[in-house]
């Protein structure tokens, strides 16, 4: 097992603070900032606690991050952050991203972002990662002086530009489509179960109708009076405990959706594969019709229908030495391009086998927590059955009694 | 004679006119309004008296009259009355399709099992349809007037909305014809009525219809307890206390009717949405290796719990519900019992005060209007104190019921088979 930072280090997101400010454009702003704490883990002798070091990040800190890594790695399946604004919420939570329990449940997504990366082999080993976690200053200039911006910029055209791979690999294809499929079934499921949600809320709350009914029923009667009333309490018990029971399903809700969008970051992968693919692809086509072009020069054989070739039909053909001099510009270039296509084939297969490898572990990964996710999710909705079992064992004994 | 009759020793049915009519030697006189009896104590009273009469002259029908001893019998206050006492069965079953060139309809099998001397045989089994159930009630509110006649499950039932034949809709109608006469037949007065006995034995009960038809003719409109006219000058507390009473209660049952009836519209929405839920995991299964299995399982517990959330809306809305505006159909029928309970007391007074004014003598009138007041007070109150356990029971059922369905809900959620 690597030897990576997450072992070396505790790290937590503790607190999340609003804060106001002066922006790029001199416009005050409201944002959140949240504290990451590191704590050397070292063998601790006697007792003693090492000293947490701590500092403020804000989420487009976050974000600039991970755009960095992604780039800086494009191999790498890249742990996705936490969602930008809340989305898939159904009706009673906001959709407002200053309401603290979004602002909570951001922050518990954040210090999960940072302990994926500093668990995983690669990644953690990257210096401006070490520096996000304990420089406060300077930072995002560091980040800029390693120039990725470009990178960034040329990798997101390339993203979403169209183009034909001729031989593609059908592994990534495979998995682009896999990719795709997944995105789109996660967010159906986070789409029906916040709907699942709203109407399991209605249902529990409705209940709680029961309750007042009871109380006044209650006030009218005799031996059946006191029975009515205790049922009455328990039916508004049963209404209240849908509140706590759908905050837990949050924690699933966000469980789904940190693979709804490492869905995303795998597609990219596939994506830079491909455009790997096509660059190969153009410059062995480049190289082979320049070694035509050679060829025909040296030859004298037109094989091919050419304008320059047309046109010294036409207008006489060249001297030797002009033709000697374009068959040495050619040969260079040539020369040329077999060594970057070599190269490029070299780093196609490294990219391939790194990728794959990462591929390998992400899907384990993935396997693995999805997996603990839906058991805990079954969990929860044995305890909320649980619930409802005393709740309505409850009111049954309160009507026994009337 | 003693103001109140002595109860008897429990001794069982017997003929009842051996039995010594405690009324029988006792003035009228004695009988005043004094004798208001709490709702808490029993005391029956014969109608069994020949005088007897309505206010306008024309007989009650007392054929079946129940002296005090067997009355307290069946009055015990741990009332829930033990099988060995019960000498009257009755059980409603076996609805059938009748499919005739006027009109279709259905029919019930009334078994009756019973060891009382009035009836020749101790079995009998008769079809009914809803009409002859229909007249029942009729006859036993015409010719116990003082009494509080259970409810019958609506009679009319809007064509396009309902299926009058599906399964679920005669089923709950025959749970209802069902109830409705065990209530008479645990009903020490109601259970000896003439009508009755007939409904549950004759063959041909269209026959004696017509006969009852005849009869009815002759005496006219007047069986029908309208005395209008009459002014109440004050309304015993007691019995405007049960009327606000029943008005709130008939309120409190409608809220609770429509709070049930939102609850099953809200689960059924949920359950559209779950019907939509469980198929996505499945889709998700679909597109993996490994975990196909666990999500496999989630959609297939999903799709329980919507079995499950189903029969629970199913079983409200087939056996909660309908009690529920049984009981309110009840309160509607003791308001009316009430309304005519004021209407004698207000003929009484009016009575009183033209005989004090006229100096008459017909001290027994009144006195026949007092008896069936007193009547009206202790069956009220009786049938009350039944209500009361009844509706106890009725509550018991209803959440052993969800409880039961909760307790499914839950059965079928464990079963999630995640590793």
């Amino acid at each position: 097992m690597e030897d990576c930072l997450a072992k070396k280090m505790e790290i937590t997101v503790s607190e999340a603070e609003k804060r106001t400010g002066r922006n790029a454009m001199n416009i005050q702003e409201t944002y959140t900032a949240y504290l990451i704490e590191t704590r050397a883990v070292e063998s601790q002798s006697e007792g003693q606690c090492a000293p947490v070091d701590s500092l403020w990040r804000r989420y487009s800190e976050f974000e600039l991050l991970r755009n960095y890594l992604s780039v800086t790695y494009p191999h790498i399946v890249v742990p996705p952050l936490p969602e930008k604004r809340a989305d898939f919420v159904w009706h009673k939570l906001s959709a407002d991203n200053m309401d603290p329990d979004f602002v909570e449940r951001r922050r518990i997504g954040l210090e999960n972002f940072l302990l994926r990366v500093a668990s995983h082999p690669v990644l953690c080993q990257d210096k401006i990662f070490y520096a996000f976690l304990t420089q406060e200053g300077g930072w995002k200039e560091m980040v800029n002086d390693t120039g990725f911006q470009l990178k960034a910029d040329s990798r997101l055209k390339a993203l979403n530009a169209t183009f034909r791979v001729k031989n593609p690999d059908k592994r990534f294809t495979e998995l682009k489509h896999y990719s795709d499929e997944l995105q789109s079934v996660i967010s159906h499921l986070l789409r029906v179960r916040a709907r699942v949600a709203d109407r399991l809320y209605g249902v529990y709350k409705v209940h709680g109708n029961y309750g007042r009914v009871f109380s006044e029923w209650s006030a009218i009667e005799k031996e059946m009076g006191d029975g009515l009333q205790s049922a009455g309490h328990h039916m508004d018990v049963y209404a209240a405990s849908i509140d706590d029971i759908l905050e837990e399903e949050e924690h699933y809700a966000d469980q789904l959706k940190e693979y709804l969008f490492y869905a995303e970051a795998l597609r990219a992968v596939c994506r830079k594969h491909e455009l790997m693919q096509y660059d190969l692809e153009m410059a062995a086509q480049d190289l082979t019709s320049k070694k035509q072009q050679c060829e025909e020069l040296a030859t004298g054989t037109v094989r091919t229908f050419s304008l320059k070739g047309m046109t010294s039909k036409l207008f006489g053909q060249e001297t030797p030495e002009q033709r000697e001099a374009k068959i040495k510009v050619l040969e260079e270039q040539i020369q040329e391009g077999e060594e970057q296509l070599k190269s490029k084939n070299l780093e196609g297969r490294d990219f391939v086998k790194s990728a794959w490898a990462d591929i390998e572990r992400f899907k384990e990964q993935k396997n693995h927590d999805l997996k603990e996710a839906l058991i805990s999710y079954a969990v929860m909705q044995i305890s909320m059955c649980k619930k409802g079992i005393q709740v309505w064992t409850n009111a049954k004994e309160c009507f026994s009694k009337m | 004679a003693s103001s109140a009759p002595k109860p008897l020793p429990s001794s069982g049915p017997k003929s009842l006119r051996e039995m010594p009519h405690p009324l029988a030697t006792s003035s009228s006189e004695e009988m005043g309004p004094a004798l208001t009896p709490s709702p808490d104590l029993l005391l029956p009273r014969s109608i069994a008296d020949k005088d007897l009469s309505l206010p306008n002259g024309t007989p009650v029908d007392t054929s079946s009259p129940a002296s005090s001893s067997s009355l307290l019998n069946r009055l015990q206050l741990d009332d829930d009355l033990d099988v060995e006492t019960r000498d009257l069965f009755v059980t409603v079953d076996d609805p059938k399709k009748h499919v005739c060139t006027m009109e279709t309809y259905i029919t019930y099998r009334v078994t009756t099992k019973t060891t009382r001397a009035e009836f020749d045989l101790p079995e009998y089994s008769v079809r009914r349809r809803y009409q002859d159930f229909d007249w029942l009630r009729n006859k036993l509110e015409e010719s116990q007037p003082t009494h509080l006649i259970p409810p019958l499950p609506e009679k009319f039932v809007v064509k396009g909305v309902v299926d009058r034949f599906s399964e679920e809709f005669v089923e709950t109608r025959r749970k209802a014809l069902d109830k409705f006469l065990k209530r008479i037949t645990d009903h020490p007065v109601l259970s000896f009525n003439e009508h009755f006995s007939v409904f549950l034995t004759a063959k041909d009960l269209n026959a004696y219809k017509k006969q009852g038809m005849a009869l009815l003719s002759k005496m006219g409109e007047s069986v029908k307890y309208v005395t209008g006219g009459y002014k109440l000058r004050s309304r015993p507390l007691e019995f405007a206390a049960i009327g606000d009473y029943l008005d709130t209660f008939s309120l409190k049952l409608g809220t609770i009717d429509r709070i049930a009836q939102r609850i099953i519209k809200e689960q059924l929405e949920y359950l559209v949405e779950l019907r939509e839920y469980g198929p996505v995991y499945s889709t998700w299964g679909g597109l993996e290796v490994e975990l196909s299995e666990p999500l496999e399982g989630v959609s297939a517990c999903i799709g329980n719990c919507c079995t499950a959330l189903e029969e629970l809306s199913e079983d409200m809305t087939e056996d909660f519900l309908p009690v529920l505006r049984e009981y309110i159909l009840y309160a509607e029928s003791m308001k009316n019992v009430l309304k005519k309970r004021d209407q004698v007391q207000a003929e009484y007074e009016a009575k009183l005060e033209a005989v004090a004014l006229k100096r008459e003598d017909r001290p027994k009138v009144p006195t026949d209007v007092e008896k069936c007041q007193d009547r009206v007070e202790c069956f009220n109150a009786d049938l009350k104190a039944d209500m009361e356990r009844w509706q106890n029971n009725k509550r018991q059922d209803f959440r052993q019921l969800l409880m039961g369905m909760a307790d499914k809900n839950i059965q079928y959620y464990e079963k999630v088979c995640v590793t």
